[in-house]
């Protein structure tokens, strides 16, 4: 066995060679577990960080884009923003309690690490399908429970989110958490360590054998060996990370703090080193410091365990006492674990032995790896796939539909997480495709995470684009304008070119949305090495957008609810794109055709008109088109309200030929949204000037949703009975309900 | 005139209950860390909702069992008025300042949702204004919120007017289905015999403002600007 094979270590032959050469001799055993974690993927983006760059990263309300633990942007009056988006993949396949809870403890410090108070989660969750596996039905009870008990705990509402099942996440199912917090402008802190003699402490949670290695599993594919992989997985304490929230925002009040970090992927060796190069210095660190868990822990555990709850906090000279009185206060364990220098070194000492010295550029700049691309074969053969003409009749398929779990309410999943609690949840989890928080009385931030692998697995460009557009629709139809995003792109293994192929394009997918929008990007995360342990097939790719918009005054505050006798308009144009929709996936179990393209004009079109009509108050509820298409869209709003609706979709503005083409296609660009009789020529007018397509198509009334097409009636059913089918399908499933 | 506000390592409802009062009621108050607790100055007393200490052992036993408590209850026995709020429900009872158990939610799983309440006493400080049979829509978010008690003890309660609030479907009535954690009689909220103190798991503080209502309603105020109303005579006293 060699050195690096009994350390656990990834580096390659290549990477060995340029270590001893930016070195000018071998690295010892520590310092390779020291560079090993800061150069996994994770850490260091060795295989994005050349396509990341076609992002846009500036905007006017941009004070911090990427780079930091956190975007920070500018909402007026001296209040910010902070947004963040991270996942916990590999850890919740194999331990999805303790994994997806570490992920919100995980991105709640991201947030924390600005000096920023955490106020809303999301997350955006895909599993394998449950109704053939019980594996996923298992991830995804243990998932949703570990979100829960976390956020819950910490008193950080989870405000919305999605979830999907498909089977490509059957063994390695998706767990990413959005996290938003708010602060004032003058106590924003960075990560970073500027003035030799400060003195760098660690606070929280005590340094255990926990998570070691996390990194370096997170960057490469599951081993199959459970017990092997369980070890690497870190364990939840919400208790304590309530604790460490509370002592932070009082610390950072105090002015004495002048660095902050949490402490996650890679342990004190990334967080101190990534400080000390941000800050253009050195570091100083002594090990027998640290407050540790367990007894006889080797240096190089100490360095890059994760355990979890803990903090890297620079305090100013002399401050020492102050902060640590703040720690004591609230029950937190802390040491004084080393100084800020000036040698541009981090040096780790071990009762004042020297074990550990490397420069920091070193450890922090990790060789490119450059990837091949080559576009995947099944990707042309599939688009040939003609979607099948239905054979049942509407109401049938609107039963099935509203039935899968895909679609159906995922009330069984938000009752689980408090998502009231800090009193400024305004639009609630399953009112609206986005969430909408109260900040002061006439402002408030609206927030939304979209994905959607289906399309992106066919159209990595469109499908990318896509999701990042209908995230923003879901961000204007709660009455907001999108201010700024984060992505998160997961993929297989980098290493293989086709899916090498998929990332770039998703790359270019959400750089040119950004450009042609203004829509900065200011943070996201990279995950690769996303495969099917037995298999060892990739996942499909799935890019994840989330958007954060503003509301500047309260009476712009919409939801998807309908009232009696509003006229229904379909905004935007439908096209003949059933390809992998949820309608050819549940009806007919196939996969391909035509998916939906994304029209940059007709998207600015449609968006302008829904912001501009809830503006001047002609729009009195909205709700994207998307998933589903049509029908889901008018029946959800008929659902949440509990009103019938009569619609006639041949009146639909629509390119396509096909009825179920026009009532399930996912074409982009597309708005349901309710007016009175007498505004709606209003409306009409306003979309016509913007150059948007836009019909009345029914109106909201009695208890039965019809829907006919010219003269022939398609669909007539009880919405109540919908409505039973559509809340009890995942309660059924996980044997909740009757 | 003034209310205390009592923190908890662990509490999270602190900040929502301190700006309705600030914001909506216009009532002074203090966030008070458990540690600096001195009530002799205060005209009323809100334990607020979360996990105090994790809920580790069981919800709101170590902090029932802290000096803080100990100030409480002197405070109850001076006929101050004291709410406590879903954590602090549970602290309430396992301090003896109320009677029954909060156990885990028959369907085992954290319930974050709104529901109907039905007053069915007047005769606390909090609800002393009101109507017998009032409803009020409130969101509850917890896991451990069946109210249990011996059946006699329940009877002797239902004489004395302590059960003040009961889960109830639109129209009123106690049925099952409203029932959201399997609470014995649908029980919501209880008080003690002199009616100064009240624990209840739904949360008024988050039902005060019309913003954060999906009806557009504001019912916490009922029993919140009713709690005020004591204050503001304790203080004249």
């Amino acid at each position: 066995m060699s050195q690096l094979e009994m350390l656990g270590l990834s580096l390659t032959e290549s990477e060995r060679a340029a270590i001893r050469r930016r070195l000018g001799r071998e690295a010892n055993a520590l310092e390779l577990s020291m560079i090993d974690v800061e150069w996994s993927e994770h850490c260091s983006y060795k295989s994005s960080k050349h396509l990341l760059k076609l992002l846009p990263t500036k905007g006017e309300r941009v004070l911090l884009g990427p780079g930091y633990d956190a975007g920070v942007l500018d909402i007026g009056d001296g209040d910010i923003v902070t947004l963040h988006i991270e996942s916990h993949n590999h850890p919740s396949a194999i331990d999805p309690y303790g994994g997806a809870a570490t992920g919100v403890g995980g991105i709640l410090r991201d947030i924390l690490s600005l000096g920023t108070r955490p106020i809303a989660l999301l997350d955006s969750l895909r599993f394998g399908r449950m109704d053939r596996s019980p594996n996923s039905k298992w991830l995804f009870q243990h998932v949703i429970r570990g979100i829960a008990d976390y956020g819950n705990c910490t008193g950080v509402p989870t405000v919305g989110g999605e979830v999907d099942f498909d089977s490509s996440f059957e063994r390695n199912c998706l767990v990413d958490v959005v996290c938003l917090g708010i602060g004032k402008k003058e106590d924003i802190v960075l990560a970073v360590a500027k003035n030799p003699g400060d003195s760098v402490v660690l606070v929280g949670g005590s340094t255990g054998r926990d998570g070691i290695h996390g990194t370096t599993f997170a960057s490469r594919d599951l081993s199959g060996k459970d017990s092997e992989d369980r070890s690497a997985v870190q364990i939840p304490d919400p208790f304590t990370k309530k604790q460490i929230i509370e002592a932070t925002i009082e610390a950072v009040k105090t002015g004495y703090v002048a660095g902050l970090k949490d402490l996650g992927a890679g342990g004190i060796a990334c967080g101190v080193s990534e400080m000390a190069y941000a800050g253009n210095t050195g570091v100083d660190i002594e090990l027998s410091n640290v407050h540790l868990r367990e007894t006889n822990m080797q240096s190089h555990e100490i360095m890059i365990s994760e355990s979890q709850e803990r903090m890297v906090f620079v305090i100013k000279k002399g401050r020492e006492e102050a902060i640590g009185k703040i720690f004591k206060k609230y029950g937190l364990l802390y040491s004084i674990i080393g100084k800020v220098t000036d040698t541009k070194r981090m040096i780790v000492r071990q009762n004042g032995k020297v074990v550990a010295d490397l420069p920091v550029e070193v450890l922090v700049r990790a060789e490119p790896a450059p990837r091949d691309v080559k576009k995947p074969k099944y990707i042309d053969e599939l688009g040939k796939v003609e979607t099948p003409e239905p054979k049942e009749s509407l109401d049938l398929i609107m039963m099935k539909m509203l039935s899968s779990p895909n679609l159906a309410s995922k009330r069984w999943v938000y009752q689980q997480y408090d998502h009231e609690v800090g009193a400024r949840t305004a639009v609630k989890p399953g009112h609206a495709g986005a969430s909408v928080l109260r900040i002061t009385d006439e402002k408030f931030l609206a927030t939304k995470v979209d994905g959607n692998p289906k399309h992106c697995y066919l159209d990595p460009y469109n499908g990318t684009a896509g999701i990042l557009a209908e995230a923003c629709r879901n961000i204007i139809a709660v009455g907001a304008e999108p201010i700024a995003m984060v992505d998160h792109l997961q993929f297989g293994n980098p290493g293989n070119p086709e899916v090498y192929w998929t990332f770039s394009e998703s790359v270019r997918g959400f750089a040119d949305y950004c450009n042609k929008f203004k829509l900065p990007c200011v943070g996201g995360k990279v995950s690769f090495y996303n495969e099917d342990v037995q298999t060892h097939a990739a996942i499909k790719p799935t890019p994840l957008a989330a958007v954060l918009g503003l509301i500047e005054k309260a009476d712009y505050v919409r939801n998807a609810i309908p009232s009696e006798d509003n006229v229904i308009l379909q905004i935007g144009e439908t096209k003949s794109e059933l390809g992998c929709s949820e309608y050819q996936n549940q009806i007919f179990g196939t996969v391909g055709g035509r998916v939906p393209k994304l029209d940059f004009a007709a998207e600015k079109a449609s968006q302008r008109t829904v912001s501009e009509g809830i503006r001047i108050g002609l729009i009195s509820s909205v709700n994207d088109c998307s998933s589903g298409g049509l029908l889901i869209a008018v029946a959800e709003m008929c659902m949440l309200s509990g009103l019938g609706s009569t619609i006639d979709i041949a009146k639909c503005p629509s390119s396509a030929k096909r009825w179920d083409e026009i009532a399930f296609s996912e074409s982009h660009s597309r708005f349901v949204i309710t007016t009175s009789k007498a505004n709606s020529p209003r409306i009409a007018e306003l979309a016509s000037k913007n150059g948007a397509k836009c019909t009345e198509i029914g109106t909201f009334k009695g208890k039965i949703f019809d829907v006919v097409y010219a003269n022939k009636k398609l669909a007539s059913l009880s919405v109540e009975k919908m409505k039973h089918e559509w809340e009890t399908a995942i309660p059924r499933l996980m044997g909740d309900a009757k | 005139m003034k209310v205390a506000i009592i923190r908890f390592p662990g509490t999270n409802c602190d900040f929502d209950a301190y700006h309705v009062l600030k914001n909506v009621l216009h009532l002074p108050s203090d966030l008070i860390w458990h540690e600096e607790v001195d009530l002799r100055k205060y005209d009323g007393v809100i334990l607020p909702g979360g996990f105090s200490y994790g809920d580790h052992l069981r919800a709101g036993i170590i902090a029932a069992h802290s000096p803080a408590m100990t100030q409480v209850k002197k405070a109850a026995e001076e006929g101050k008025p004291i709410l406590g709020i879903c954590n602090g429900f549970q602290i309430l009872a396992e301090s003896e300042l109320l009677p029954g158990a909060l156990l885990r939610n028959a369907g085992l799983r954290f319930v974050c949702k709104w529901v109907n309440l039905r007053v069915d006493s007047t005769s606390t400080f909090f609800t002393s204004g009101l109507k017998k049979g009032t409803l009020l829509r409130m969101p509850i978010a917890h896991g451990e919120g069946r109210y249990f008690l011996g059946e006699s003890e329940i009877k002797n309660l239902e004489r004395k007017g302590q059960i003040v609030f009961r889960y109830v479907d639109e129209k009123g009535n106690t049925t099952e289905n409203s029932n959201p954690n399997g609470s014995l009689f649908n029980i919501a909220g209880v008080s003690n015999e002199k009616g100064n103190v009240v624990g209840l798991m739904p949360h008024p503080e988050r039902a005060s403002e019309k913003i954060l209502s999906p009806f557009g309603s504001s019912d916490g105020l009922a029993v919140l600007g009713a709690f005020a109303k004591t204050v503001e005579v304790m203080a004249r006293k």
